[in-house]
């Protein structure tokens, strides 16, 4: 009994589906029934749908479907349409952007005009996705931080895929799709230019990336420690602090002596998350545009130390020439 | 519930297993090589190590000396363009290595076809064999810088085949038109010539063969305007390049390189110096000794663009930081020797 009184428990009521509020005047009518899921009310609400798709989610859908169909079946035929060697293959698979010959033109379909499709068909059905997820928000009075969080995500797509190819006048320098060829375009990207650990925009990215999975721990802990006192209504407490706020407050004064509210906390983990991609995006803008190494960069302004060699160190025998 | 259990440990305890199988067992052993706390190290896999050194080959033990004085060959054979200069009993003995490491199987019919005189070079492996001759001569005599005084001799490659075991071939699919669908461009794949990484899988054509500028790392902190520098296409073939030298060494790139700025000199360990050697070793064998015998191997033994089996990293060192482990022959060839 004491386990069903705390909303943060593993037992799952069943009362009548919930339909959710009216829609305003315009909007389309919310597609499917409800259904209840045993599993899904294992990570989280047993209610399944009712959702709502309307204009902009049916067309993000398609455009990401036939990206999807574009990059899958190009690496598909790269493999002769072999099933078994596909699925053998399939993390070193890629679509690749255009060879450096092709600049910013457009491409033939065979070298990377494919890419170039693919592209364009994913990055618009993000841009819907995220239209309409400021939209769904705003029909519900809500604010939008889920779609200002979103695009902070796609601000960094763009930026590898999109914003940095044009500044640097080629299509060849935007990232593959591909599992493992991804990756190596990141190594690549990297070694290219310097090491990228000495870029500080680089460093900010990674700082609020673990920054914002630390604060998560924390939080989640928090709340979940204290739910026993009803700290899982946290959002109430913001303006009734009860013994759990209270509580959670007094742990974490304790513990490092100053603590977060119940308001603030959430805003500082919005912050932290929005602005691992921002930082990232700004970093990898300045890369090959601003700055061509970032090693260099960074001893020429003191980042990064001198270390003394445990060898002799090596001579270029070619001596100044390439 | 307990069935719910006994499901749920299934689907993690699969793709854990899964995950794991890509991973080497232990032990492993570091070794450091540089300053501490820059990375600079070596590791080995203990099992994988010990497995190699009793699978490996051993240098053969070397044949009885038979005598360093007598007639000069040249003077008593005909047709013998190198190392005419060795007395007959070295120079016999020498035949008869070379037989025993690269045609232990065939024997002596190999390259000196049955029922026709010794000087005769209507057998193709003769006069590749000469050539090969005069490559091992060569490197002992102008590649110091790479192979010391250690320097190799025709066992260091072939170690008992007609045909070094490793070598490439211009790969179609880079060398070839652009395939309509599916055009991978000749990366893409898990190629073996790269260690298995996704990258460009023919790096020898562009920097073993052509000699096209492995460095792609900016020099200078800031873009130098009007000036284009390397592209990611060019710094993944370079990469694809340095993946094959280490999987041909067995070393990370830690063994060269310092990983925070892996194109300065300063910053790098001094073998690095020997690995530049040895690219610039391998360009010259490819274009002075292998290449050129394109007119006279036989269509078995060309690759699918109608090219020579080339030499990479690979084909010395086999797996080792030096090829044979380091051990050197030339103390029981000294024929072979750059002081000859």
């Amino acid at each position: 009994m004491a386990e069903y009184q705390n909303i943060f428990n593993r037992a799952q009521v069943r009362g009548p589906a919930y339909v959710g509020v009216d829609l305003p005047m315009g909007d389309e009518v919310r597609s499917g029934g409800t259904t209840f899921s045993y599993w899904m009310g294992k990570i989280g609400d047993a209610q399944v749908g009712p959702i709502y798709l309307g204009w902009l989610g049916v067309a993000s859908l398609v455009c990401g479907f036939i990206a999807f169909e574009i990059i899958g079946l190009y690496m598909f035929a790269s493999v002769d349409w072999d099933l078994q060697q596909f699925i053998r293959q399939l993390f070193w698979l890629a679509l690749e952007p255009p060879p450096p010959k092709y600049g910013l033109s457009i491409p033939p379909l065979a070298e990377g005009g494919w890419w170039l499709m693919a592209g364009f068909f994913l990055t618009t059905s993000l841009l819907l996705w995220w239209a309409r997820s400021y939209r769904r928000a705003r029909a519900l009075g809500m604010g939008t931080h889920v779609a200002w969080a979103f695009a902070s995500a796609i601000w960094l797509y763009l930026v590898l895929g999109f914003i940095r190819p044009v500044l640097m006048g080629s299509w060849s320098e935007a990232v593959p799709f591909g599992i493992f060829p991804h990756l190596d375009w990141t190594a690549a990207f990297s070694i290219r230019y310097g090491n990228l650990f000495y870029n500080p925009f680089h460093m900010l990215s990674i700082a609020f990336l673990y920054g914002a999975t630390l604060l998560f721990a924390m939080h989640g802990a928090t709340i979940l420690a204290v739910s026993r006192f009803g700290g899982d209504r946290e959002v109430s407490q913001i303006v009734d602090r009860g013994t759990a706020a209270e509580r959670a407050a007094l742990f974490w004064r304790w513990t490092m002596g100053f603590n977060a509210t119940m308001e603030s906390i959430h805003r500082w983990a919005w912050w932290f998350a929005v602005l691992c991609p921002l930082t990232g995006g700004i970093g990898i803008l300045l890369t090959g545009t601003a700055v061509d190494n970032w090693f260099l960069w960074g001893v020429k302004h003191g980042l990064a130390p001198a270390y003394p060699m445990g060898t002799e160190p090596a001579v270029d025998p070619s001596l100044g020439a390439r | 519930m307990l069935r719910s259990i006994r499901l749920a440990r299934y689907v993690f305890a699969v793709p854990l297993l899964l995950v794991l199988s890509a991973c080497e067992a232990p032990p492993v052993e570091t070794e450091q090589l540089g300053f501490r706390g820059t990375g600079m190290q070596q590791v080995t896999n203990l099992n994988r190590a010990a497995a190699e050194e009793a699978g490996a080959k051993l240098v053969p033990d070397p044949l009885p000396v038979f005598g360093t004085t007598g007639p000069r060959a040249g003077d008593v054979y005909q047709n013998v363009q190198v190392l005419g200069d060795l007395p007959v009993p070295q120079f016999t003995r020498l035949m008869q290595a070379m037989t025993a490491w690269v045609s232990p199987e065939e024997g002596c019919a190999y390259c000196h076809t049955n029922g026709e005189a010794m000087s005769s070079d209507s057998a193709y492996t003769k006069v590749v064999a000469r050539r090969m001759l005069q490559m091992n001569l060569a490197i002992n005599a102008s590649w110091s810088d790479h192979v010391g005084d250690t320097g190799v001799t025709c066992y260091t490659c072939h170690r008992g085949n007609n045909v070094p075991q490793y070598g490439w071939y211009i790969d179609a699919e880079t060398a070839g038109p652009p395939k309509a669908l599916g055009n991978r461009a000749g990366q893409n794949r898990p190629a073996p010539e790269v260690a298995y990484s996704s990258l460009p899988a023919d790096p020898f054509s562009t920097y073993l063969d052509a000699k096209e500028n492995i460095r792609v790392i900016g020099e200078n902190p800031l873009p130098i305007k009007e000036q284009t520098g390397a592209s990611i296409l060019e710094t993944e073939q370079t990469y694809g390049l340095m993946m094959h030298i280490s999987d041909s060494l067995g070393v990370n790139c830690t063994f060269c390189h310092n990983s925070r700025a892996f194109g300065v000199w300063e910053e790098s360990s001094p073998v690095r110096t020997t690995a530049w050697y040895g690219i610039r070793l391998v360009r010259d064998l490819n274009a002075e000794y292998v290449s050129s015998l394109a007119g006279v191997m036989p269509d078995k033994r060309l690759g699918a663009m109608g090219d020579v089996k080339k030499v990479s990293c690979m084909t010395c060192h086999q797996g080792a930081p030096k090829p044979l482990n380091g051990a050197s022959m030339l103390a029981d060839y000294p024929e072979l020797s750059a002081s000859r």
